[in-house]
């Protein structure tokens, strides 16, 4: 099971390397030059090494929180609201089909 | 040397919802291609998902029904990857802190070989998490590109992810049938397996036994469970020999092909696992409160497990049975109102849905719910065999005209002139002309012929014209023939 809190701290910010950056910005689908990976690994390890800050202070009385905001989702009832407006949406996409939007061929 | 089969399942099911996870779009099935796509479901910017309380209801029924922990606080995540049919870039759904924790669903297992007895086996679960569902690729919609329909997307998903508990394809099976059974009998999930609605992701490993778990390869998107048993079994035997053969089982997911019934290993691709989940910033933490489980729980019909119980401590069917008349709440109903016209013969019952109504149904390809011949109506031919009204043969002829034509069985009785003969005087006049007209077998009888008792049966039945009642006419008889 993958984890959405990766265990932060000093080595960790101080051990941020150019290749995770590259691993990051793939999984991102961002293109980089080398140039911006090293703006990007300076800056974010300013970042980790504000959250190791963080980390150091003691929380064991605090109830962690999953959501800045101390409240509690709002439900909708299960009653359609929504129209066909599938011409609309179609108008600004680049290419559509038989009422598909088209992308480039995706092989499994 | 013996191999031990290490069996898990991750049964996606679709939410019987009118509308989607986080927007009003219907979710209703086989509409034209993206007119139920609104801007959520093709994440225009700045929309905003807003949680149906209909789904979440659905995943608190399910948890009930498996006696899981239904939590008080759970929380939405983004799973993020890219493919077109997803066009946030995420599927938005739980990962810490699902709405639904450990719980269980016993079954009955009936051996796919040999003359093994079906068996119960209870199969833990681990959680099951509310998630949003992804679009359709039409692959080859236009020359050299793919045709993305976005209807799908959005439609609420519960992921029921089982404890890897089952050590055969039957079991997996059992289970994945009794899951399905299950989401249908609470009317969470309309189960059309052809549609989509109900999908298992099956997780197969071998080890020796007592050796720690083996590699596990999972197969993907399994709609059948004919298909479910044949990957399996496949499965299992292409990691045993690759084992004996000196090689090492890799995790991977898998697809099972059902033209050549084997299975192959999908393109791995590259960072495929790496879903960076986090909690999703547009969504608040869901709260079930103890009285909305309440109120949901008296929402709930009495379920297939209990309903077994009953029918075998009180009613005296066998598992079996009980197990097969439970096995959707159509059949149960049926059950229960051909029963109600006659309480005492569940019995009888059971073997003429089983027998009789499934053989015809069966033949007809017809499911339950579209039977000719209503429970009241079947109920009213087995009130006339109670009361010794109709003997069977005559009650199986009332059946079979009943299903072509229609009609109640007193008016089908009366117009065939089915009625039994059960009036004492009748039947020893027929023995007496039978005996009469036999004389000579009469005395062989009488001298130690035993089985000519047979002939007598016969003969006085084919002169009753069927419509002596059969046990009184034996009584009769062995009176008469002893002298």
């Amino acid at each position: 099971m993958i984890t959405y809190r990766p265990y932060l701290n000093k080595e960790f910010a101080m051990s941020l390397s150019t290749s995770d950056v590259e691993k990051v910005a793939r999984l991102a689908r961002l293109a980089m030059t080398p140039t911006e990976i090293e703006v990007a690994r300076s800056q974010l390890s300013g970042i980790f090494g504000l959250i190791a800050e963080m980390q150091a202070v003691d929380t064991g009385g605090v109830t962690p929180m999953s959501h800045s905001q101390d409240l509690a989702q709002r439900l909708r009832a299960d009653v359609v609201s929504e129209s066909n407006q599938r011409e609309a949406f179609q108008a600004i996409a680049p290419q559509v089909e038989g009422g598909l939007y088209l992308v480039p061929q995706v092989i499994e | 040397m013996t191999w031990e089969i290490v069996i898990g399942l991750e049964v996606h099911t679709q939410l019987s919802t009118n509308t989607k996870i986080f927007s009003g779009a219907s979710t209703a099935f086989g509409a034209e291609p993206n007119t139920q796509a609104d801007a959520v479901s093709l994440a225009l910017p700045g929309v905003l998902p807003v949680l149906n309380k209909g789904a979440v209801e659905r995943a608190i029924k399910f948890g009930l029904a498996t006696g899981s922990h239904i939590a008080a606080h759970s929380v939405f995540a983004r799973k993020n990857y890219f493919y077109p049919d997803l066009p946030k870039g995420y599927q938005i759904s739980q990962m810490d802190l699902p709405v639904v924790g450990r719980g269980s669903l016993t079954i009955l297992v009936e051996p796919l070989s040999g003359n093994a007895k079906p068996y119960e086996k209870t199969v833990r679960i681990t959680r099951a998490h509310l998630e949003e569902d992804a679009g359709k690729s039409v692959h080859g919609a236009a020359q050299g590109m793919t045709g993305v329909d976005l209807n799908r997307a959005g439609t609420p998903l519960l992921e029921i992810v089982s404890e890897p508990d089952m050590c055969s394809a039957a079991e997996a099976v059992a289970y994945a049938k009794a899951l399905h059974t299950l989401v249908r009998w609470i009317g969470i999930c309309d189960g059309n397996m052809q549609e989509g609605s109900f999908r298992c992701d099956v997780n197969v490993s071998v080890r020796k036994p007592g050796a720690p778990l083996g590699t596990r390869r999972e197969i993907k998107n399994l709609n059948s469970f004919k298909f479910m048993q044949q990957a399996i079994d496949y499965e299992v035997q292409w990691q045993i020999d690759t084992i004996e053969n000196g090689g090492k089982v890799q995790q991977a997911t898998i697809l099972f092909n059902p033209d050549t019934g084997e299975t192959r290993a999908m393109r791995s691709k590259e960072d495929a696992h790496d879903y960076r989940y986090f909690p999703d910033p547009d969504l608040l933490p869901l709260e079930i409160s103890p009285e909305w489980i309440e109120q949901v729980r008296a929402t709930l019909p009495e379920l297939p497990h209990t309903k077994q119980a009953r029918y075998v401590n009180e009613l005296g069917l066998s598992a079996y049975d009980a197990s097969m008349l439970t096995s959707s709440r159509e059949m149960a109903d049926f059950f229960e109102t051909v029963l109600a016209a006659v309480p005492n013969d569940a019995k009888m019952c059971a073997n003429w849905i089983m027998g009789e109504v499934n053989a015809q149904l069966n033949r007809d390809g017809l499911d339950m719910s579209q039977s000719p011949i209503t429970a009241q109506q079947l109920g009213g031919i087995l009130k006339r065999i109670a009361d010794n009204t109709i003997s069977n043969s005559g009650a199986k002829e009332v059946f079979r005209t009943m299903w072509t034509e229609g009609g109640d069985a007193d008016a089908i009785i009366e117009a065939k002139g089915l009625k039994q003969v059960s009036d004492s005087g009748a039947i020893e006049a027929i023995v007496d002309s039978v005996m009469a007209a036999n004389a000579e077998k009469v005395a062989e009888y009488r001298s130690g012929k035993d089985k000519l008792f047979g002939f007598f049966v016969g003969a006085a039945m084919k002169a009753s014209q069927g419509k002596a009642n059969p046990a009184q006419l034996n009584e009769v008889l062995k009176q008469k023939l002893a002298g």
